[in-house]
């Protein structure tokens, strides 16, 4: 266990390396002087003086190397210096630490829903296969994998929010300083990041559930006499579980993905919206900074993953 | 997604020789949403090819004074923008847009993910290790965050406009995918004694990976182009929902959405129809794509 752990770490490690290499040089393949990203617009950076540009670019470390200026780069990072944003005139590690916390909110809450509905609904539809439920259920999974989550975000605003009235249909607020408030107001993006996972859990629940079925150990757990409930919650679950792990990477992949959508959908001030508009202000330490979290997040998640897997599974880290 | 369609089938009586391809057909039809998937994209590539022929109106022409805004039906079936344009017809254009934006950055993806995949396989130790590790951290990137990124960078380019940057932005985003596919079958294949016969026969690596290795990837290929289709259309409505690529007055379902979003209430034609179109689309190229695997996995032979 101790080796393959190792083993993997290692390979995080490099995989980390490359991933603040593509960020860095993406940036960096931006046409024009590299100051841009630094300096506020093209047009400020034009009335400036020709010695004030040559400063500043010391003061930046664009005359060094460009692998000098990498490794300036990251050793901010590590910092926890991201650089300074030219739209919010505000350090981009402050401008982090306000709108992270919405993005991780929604981010958590639709994991578990994921988890827990798409676990439920894959056991009962495993478990009573070809009957209505499966025969709804099944195909709805389906849909949840492929609809395009800002229709999805359009739908829900459109019936519950215009026709019914029933939930707000933009904003957010802190669970800290209105509960039930901000509770009716994430229901609606959460549903919108969820259904993936809802929709991939259960389809995989379903099938490593079946596979599981099949076992010796589950027909023997039915001739010694236990209930249905007995065999599924106490010998099925578990084994069944194991291979729905491998999801959380993909799907935390996808919940990142999806928030630049749904926040821009229901107008909540989280990351992903950060990001579209820090685009189109062409404010480009935000960007760089937001892209290189996201991957980091994924990294962590899928090692993490991983080596849960290794864990539960022997025959994964022996193999 | 990975699944076993196996666990949903028992096993029976020993099969009847049937032929590769009336196999093939039996078991890729057999799924009514497969079936229902692979109308819905015949019709599709249908619209986008004829489109000129098929619409009825000019998708770019600005309507007259009071045609703004129209509820569908009447002249309009699916009623106009708030330009006046016809929906219908710019949503049959839309259709050209998302299947040029897929067949295209498939291919181009194809292109450099498909070797890369044999070569790091084939050679294994340091090769092997950069370019999978390499694989590996453009996956960390949600796609559709790393085309945003790329597109982000590369409409700052002049040169590249419009529908180009959101193909080439997607075609780096999906390399991943190929390498993988084509890395896997080689590492299974590379050690066959046929490989190894080539080889002593003298054959180049070269011969030996593209004429030997690589037909053994086009099963998997053909699938995961199929799924990845689907993948590529859904981003780039998503790229064009949020401003980015076609440029105006270019029609694109995601920015059809976006526009339309504005009168949620009013006028629901104009962003449900785009939706529907896209989600419709996505859906069919997933269980086409479901449909191929379950017929040319050879894992399931004899079960399916």
């Amino acid at each position: 266990m101790t080796t393959y752990i190792v083993r993997r770490l290692i390979q995080a490690l490099v995989v980390l390396i490359l991933v603040t290499l593509i960020v860095f040089f993406v940036m960096r393949l931006l046409p024009g002087d590299p100051i841009l990203i630094y300096v506020a617009q093209t047009a400020e950076l034009e009335a400036m003086p020709q010695e004030r540009i040559d400063e500043l670019r010391a003061e930046f470390g664009l005359d060094k190397p460009i692998m000098v200026q990498y490794a300036n780069w990251m050793a901010g990072i590590f910092r926890g210096d991201f650089g300074t944003s030219i739209f919010y005139r505000e350090d981009v590690g402050t401008l982090m630490l306000e709108r992270f916390p919405i993005t991780i909110h929604l981010t958590l809450l639709s994991l578990i829903v994921g988890a827990i509905f798409g676990v439920l609904a894959g056991m009962l539809t495993a478990v009573r296969r070809g009957k209505w439920l499966d025969k709804i259920v099944t195909p709805l999974t389906y849909v949840g994998l492929t609809i395009p989550v800002f229709l999805l975000g359009i739908l829900l605003i459109y019936a519950f929010g215009v026709k019914l009235g029933w939930l707000p249909i933009s904003g957010y607020t802190s669970p800290l300083d209105d509960f039930w408030l901000s509770t009716r107001q994430v229901i609606m993006p959460v549903f919108c990041l969820a259904i993936f996972g809802v929709a991939a859990n259960a389809r995989q629940m379903r099938s490593s559930m079946l596979e599981v079925t099949r076992q010796d150990y589950i027909r023997t757990a039915w001739s010694k006499g236990l209930g249905e409930r007995a065999v599924v919650m106490r010998h099925m679950l578990k084994n069944s579980l194991i291979p729905v792990i491998t999801l959380m990477g993909v799907s935390v992949s996808i919940i990142l993905g999806g928030s630049v959508l749904v926040e821009r959908v229901f107008a909540i001030p989280g990351v992903g919206s950060l990001l579209v508009s820090s685009i189109f202000g062409q404010d480009y330490v935000v960007v760089q900074a937001i892209t290189l979290i996201f991957a980091v997040i994924i990294l962590l998640v899928n090692l993490i993953v991983d080596i849960s897997y290794a864990w539960l599974d022997p025959r994964i880290r022996y193999g | 997604m990975v699944e076993k369609h196996t666990s949903d089938i028992g096993f029976s009586e020993a099969p009847v020789r049937a032929s590769e391809w009336r196999r093939f057909r039996r078991v890729f039809f057999e799924r009514k949403l497969v079936t229902f998937g692979l109308v819905v994209l015949v019709l599709m590539v249908i619209a986008a090819a004829f489109a000129p022929l098929l619409t009825p109106y000019d998708p770019y022409e600005l309507g007259d004074a009071g045609e703004s805004l129209l509820q569908p039906g009447g002249e309009h079936l699916l009623g106009t923008d708030l330009l006046g344009r016809d929906t219908l017809s710019r949503l049959i254009y839309g259709a050209r847009t998302a299947l040029m934006v897929g067949f295209i950055s498939v291919f181009i993806s194809g292109f450099i993910g498909v070797p890369l995949g044999i070569i790091a396989g084939y050679f294994g130790g340091v090769i092997n290790m950069v370019i999978m590790r390499a694989m590996d951290a453009i996956m960390c990137f949600p796609m559709l965050l790393l085309a945003l990124l790329l597109a982000a960078v590369l409409r700052e380019y002049d040169v590249i406009s419009g529908i180009w940057v959101v193909i080439i932005a997607l075609s780096i985003a999906i390399i991943p995918g190929y390498a993988r596919v084509t890395h896997g079958v080689t590492l299974s294949i590379k050690e066959n004694e046929y490989i190894m016969a080539q080889r002593a026969m003298g054959s180049s690596n070269m011969r030996v990976m593209f004429r030997h290795i690589l037909p053994n990837a086009f099963p998997p290929l053909i699938v995961l182009v199929t799924m990845q289709l689907g993948a590529l259309i859904l981003a780039e409505a998503g790229l064009s929902f949020l401003g980015i690529g076609i440029d105006p007055p270019g029609a694109a379902w995601g920015a059809m959405v976006w526009d339309g979003y504005r009168y949620l209430a009013n006028n629901t034609a104009l962003w449900l129809s785009p939706g529907i179109a896209i989600a419709l689309v996505v859906f069919a190229f997933n269980m086409v794509g479901d449909g191929l695997r379950d017929a040319l996995d050879p894992r399931l032979r004899g079960l399916l």
